[in-house]
């Protein structure tokens, strides 16, 4: 038995075609992905046509310039994902594990900029609810911008906690050796899955951040 | 999918710096008032090269084969369907005639 052959499991014709089955699967996820945040998307364009005053007054109640360093900080996570794989991919066993941690570390930088986010909508009562105030003419309306700046954002967040789960998960099975150049579908998927949530917040951000900002 | 290349370094760090120059830009655009619509059209332009970087290099799939590119596409193609489908109604449906039930449906929900 070659050493490519240990990784396939008995179902599969041969490894390059475990492969392929696994990293088709992973787009067809992502299909999926995209049309459950389209939806939110697709509700978003439709009340911001019927809102467009009120959801720009919104808008400008968040704050730029941390959208925008957030979505940096994004970037640079897509980028040292990029590298595990790269690293994974060319036997790097080290290199994996230390930008596997770094995407580790800058999703929750990401996160933590986004507490902070939502930490200071609390505090300015523009979290829909009971307390929400909104001073002038665009009460209601812009509690439904809010409403959809914490479903989508919040959706975005959650993604993100689960792939700061499986990028853990990732490190301790490097550790262990399991990943190599012959075999790293694992890495590669949850690649996948990391540039993906990236795309969300690519979009985001301009949606809810900028478009606002200029009627 | 197996036979494809590994990816160099270089082209991984020249998306990266692509990706920030276009944060840094679209972020800066939007502290100028250059008219909404094209404010509007320079963030979701740019949002649109930064994801379609993001799938071609960091994603792999300009180094992947013809099916790879259907699947990638097929999720975005029934989006633009969903929202094409969707703005059509909703932009449209003012100039409709007015309707001659009892329950007129109403153009705007109030």
């Amino acid at each position: 038995m070659s050493k490519v052959e240990v990784f396939r499991q008995h179902h599969f014709e041969d490894v390059e075609q475990q492969h392929e089955a696994s990293w088709l699967g992973m787009w067809v996820f992502l299909a999926t992905e995209v049309m459950f945040f389209g939806g939110m998307f697709a509700c978003y364009f439709v009340y911001r046509h019927w809102y467009l005053q009120a959801f720009a007054a919104a808008s400008n109640h968040l704050d730029v310039l941390l959208g925008g360093i957030n979505t940096a900080v994004l970037i640079c996570s897509s980028f040292t994902m990029a590298l595990a794989v790269h690293s994974a991919e060319t036997n790097k066993r080290n290199a994996l594990i230390i930008f596997l941690g770094l995407t580790v570390v800058l999703g929750t930088v990401f996160l933590g900029i986004k507490f902070f986010e939502y930490h200071s909508k609390f505090v300015e009562h523009l979290v829909p609810g009971s307390a929400f105030a909104f001073p002038g003419p665009f009460e209601r309306p812009a509690e439904i911008f809010f409403s959809f700046y914490f479903a989508m954002t919040g959706m975005h967040a959650v993604h993100m906690i689960i792939g700061i789960g499986l990028l853990t998960a990732l490190i301790v099975q490097a550790r262990r050796g399991r990943f190599s150049a012959f075999y790293h579908t694992p890495v590669e998927l949850t690649g996948l899955y990391w540039h993906f949530v990236d795309i969300v917040w690519i979009f985001l951000f301009p949606l809810l951040y900028l478009l606002g900002r200029h009627v | 999918m197996k036979s494809e290349p590994v990816v160099p370094v270089r082209v991984y760090v020249l998306v990266f710096l692509a990706l920030l120059v276009l944060t840094a830009v679209t972020t800066a655009v939007a502290f100028f008032d250059l008219g909404g619509g094209t404010n509007n059209a320079i963030a979701l332009t740019i949002a649109v090269c930064k994801a379609l970087l993001v799938i071609l290099y960091f994603m792999h799939v300009r180094y992947s084969d013809k099916l790879t590119w259907v699947f990638a596409a097929a999720g975005f193609f029934w989006l633009l369907i969903l929202i094409g489908g969707i703005m059509d109604d909703v932009l449209t449906r003012p100039s409709l005639p007015p309707s001659t039930e009892s329950a007129a449906i109403p153009s705007h929900p109030g």
